[in-house]
């Protein structure tokens, strides 16, 4: 792994990183790829998944909330008639 | 009132007898937090105030008081909790130790939140924690390291290490915390107390800030088992704000353990070979000896896929941290840096809002998820995972418990681990029950020569959760 490739993992991230940031980061990053890429010489092919995931969403009817909308609203760090507020997008 | 030595079940008699309130309780708590938080930085907020939406402590004692004095109580009821700092509560700030929350409000109750507020439980604050729950000594949080109250110049372990470190200063009578590679257990352990991850889907995790969703679950940390089990049987079962959480019939969830069940163990020696202090293998063999002594069968076993717990975990976690925390991006909460566009907007918000572990672990689950890497990394790990549950599941056909030291070494000083990978194997005998979602219990086994604790850990098979509090009564 390369500085390029950090910038391009942060670009990704959306997470702006100062120069020395990046190289500690690489540092790090090496260390830990380093460590975790011993799970490439584990042998697992005869291993089978016995359980399957199920849905379990309910059905799409509205239902009352114990929150009221002006307490999320009241979160946003931006807000104008009841709806989130950003810079222009398009 | 020594309310650091009181467990939940003698302070809960005391109040049913009248012998003491549950605002005396607070208060000798709220005592302890003046004397001492300062020092060992451990509440992030002590409510002592109420809003139009939340109770300060001494009103839910009184409330708690009044439900005891109308026969109302139950064995929670009054008793005074510690909440970690991602587990919400409506009206009360909630900020996961980061500067992005800083000034978040929850606008709902947790699943965890609500059980214990209907059984009268009394929140006293909120406590440290390492930023997101990404750590193992609070040495992340953004509000500065929590302290260890047994020597302040070690770290509680973490990322619970506010809850553990309440709990051991009696500021507190028991603590909620979050588990997701050993995050309860081990600060338990560094603190000398008992630490329970119960069995993924048992606990709901609805209301606790998701750190990686396939791992995590909330649990106590307590003075005793017995303590531990108050609060696990409290906030344990089905909840449909999470869609993962079971019913615990539905599942053959054993309420009382089997008769005979839990007095076969099982140690994976080839774990101990190499990485553990030597106080730690004796510390753990003398407690082998008193198992033995009280009955138990000992057997050596082997769990090959299982020692890769750790290397899967670093792969499957920070991939699931940087989805999770992608919700982050200063639009519907939390810190907003202006920048000059909505994207410019994202990156600056989130470059202020979030420390370095947390960069560190966005920018590697990034990686291990992107276009190349994804098959090599992401998917490999899935499958090694299947085969530790699986590798699990054929072993407790032999033992009913496995058994390792909780952590590889006792507290360490601040700065001790400044490498991440060193750090990060400090969590390496309590992921693998994270990986497998199995139940798992972190016991207090004596202390060291420099006179920090040391734990022993348990490990069982899905669902037992309620035989491993039976344990410790024989580890004495």
């Amino acid at each position: 792994m390369q500085i390029k490739d950090i910038e391009n993992l942060a670009e990704l991230a959306k997470i702006e990183l100062t120069e020395t940031e990046k190289a500690d980061l690489l540092k790090d990053l090496d260390g830990i790829l380093d460590y975790v890429k011993q799970i490439e010489s584990v042998e697992v092919s005869d291993i089978e998944v016995e359980y399957s995931s199920k849905n379990v969403w309910r059905e799409d009817v509205p239902a009352a909330r114990v929150f009221s909308r002006e307490q999320v609203i009241s979160q946003f760090p931006d807000a104008k008639d009841g709806f989130v507020k950003v810079k222009k997008i398009l | 009132m020594d309310v650091k030595n009181l467990t939940i079940k003698q302070a809960s008699e005391m109040l049913k007898k009248g012998e003491t309130t549950s605002v005396e309780l607070v208060n000798a708590c709220l005592k302890n937090i003046e004397e001492k938080n300062k020092e060992l930085n451990i509440f992030l907020e002590v409510f002592d105030t109420s809003t139009s939406l939340s109770a300060s402590a001494l009103e839910q004692a009184q409330k708690a008081d009044q439900m005891i004095k109308e026969g109302n109580g139950t064995e929670l009821t009054g008793i005074p909790v510690a909440i970690k700092d991602n587990i919400l509560i409506t009206g009360k700030k909630v900020s996961a130790g980061s500067k992005m929350l800083e000034n978040y409000v929850a606008s709902y109750d947790a699943n965890v939140i609500k059980k214990l507020k209907e059984a009268g439980a009394v929140f006293i604050g909120r406590v440290n924690m390492d930023e997101f729950a990404m750590g193992s000594s609070t040495e992340n949080s953004a509000y500065g390291p929590v302290k260890n109250p047994i020597d302040p110049s070690c770290v509680p372990g973490g990322s619970s290490g506010g809850s553990a470190a309440a709990v051991a200063s009696g500021m507190a009578l028991c603590a909620l915390g979050s588990d997701t590679g050993g995050s309860i257990r081990q600060p338990a352990s560094f603190c000398g107390l008992v630490g329970m991850k119960p069995t993924y889907d048992t606990v709901s995790r609805s209301g606790v800030m998701a750190m990686a969703s396939s791992l995590d679950q909330i649990g106590p940390i307590a003075k005793t088992s017995e303590d531990a089990k108050m609060i696990f049987d409290c906030i344990v079962g089905k909840d449909e704000m999470d869609a993962t959480s079971v019913n615990q019939s539905e599942t053959g969830f054993r309420a009382s353990p089997k008769p005979g069940f839990g007095r076969v163990v099982g140690v994976p020696r080839d774990w101990l070979k190499e990485g553990v202090d030597k106080d730690v293998l004796e510390n753990f063999e003398q407690s082998l000896e008193k198992l033995k002594n009280s009955g138990y069968t000992i057997k050596d076993i082997s769990l090959p896929y299982s020692k890769y717990s750790l290397a899967v975990y670093y792969i499957l976690m920070p991939a699931e941290v940087s989805t999770n925390l992608s919700r982050l991006d200063g639009v519907r909460y939390g810190l907003r840096k202006e920048g000059e566009s909505v994207a410019d907007t994202y990156k600056k918000s989130r470059s202020e809002g979030f420390g370095a572990e947390t960069r560190r672990r966005i920018i590697l689950g990034t990686y291990v998820l992107s276009h190349g890497y994804y098959d090599a990394y992401y998917n490999k790990a899935w499958k090694v995972r299947h085969a530790i549950e699986k590798e699990f599941e054929n072993i407790f056909k032999e033992v009913d418990f496995v058994m390792t030291p909780t952590t590889p070494s006792v507290a360490f000083k601040f700065g001790a681990k400044k490498d991440p990978v060193q750090m990060y194997l400090s969590d390496i005998f309590t992921v693998p029950a994270n990986i497998a979602g199995l139940p798992s219990i972190s016991i207090p086994s004596g202390f060291s020569i420099s006179g920090l604790p040391f734990g022993i850990e348990f490990t069982g098979p899905l669902f037992s959760d309620q035989a491993l509090f039976n344990i410790e009564k024989d580890l004495l």
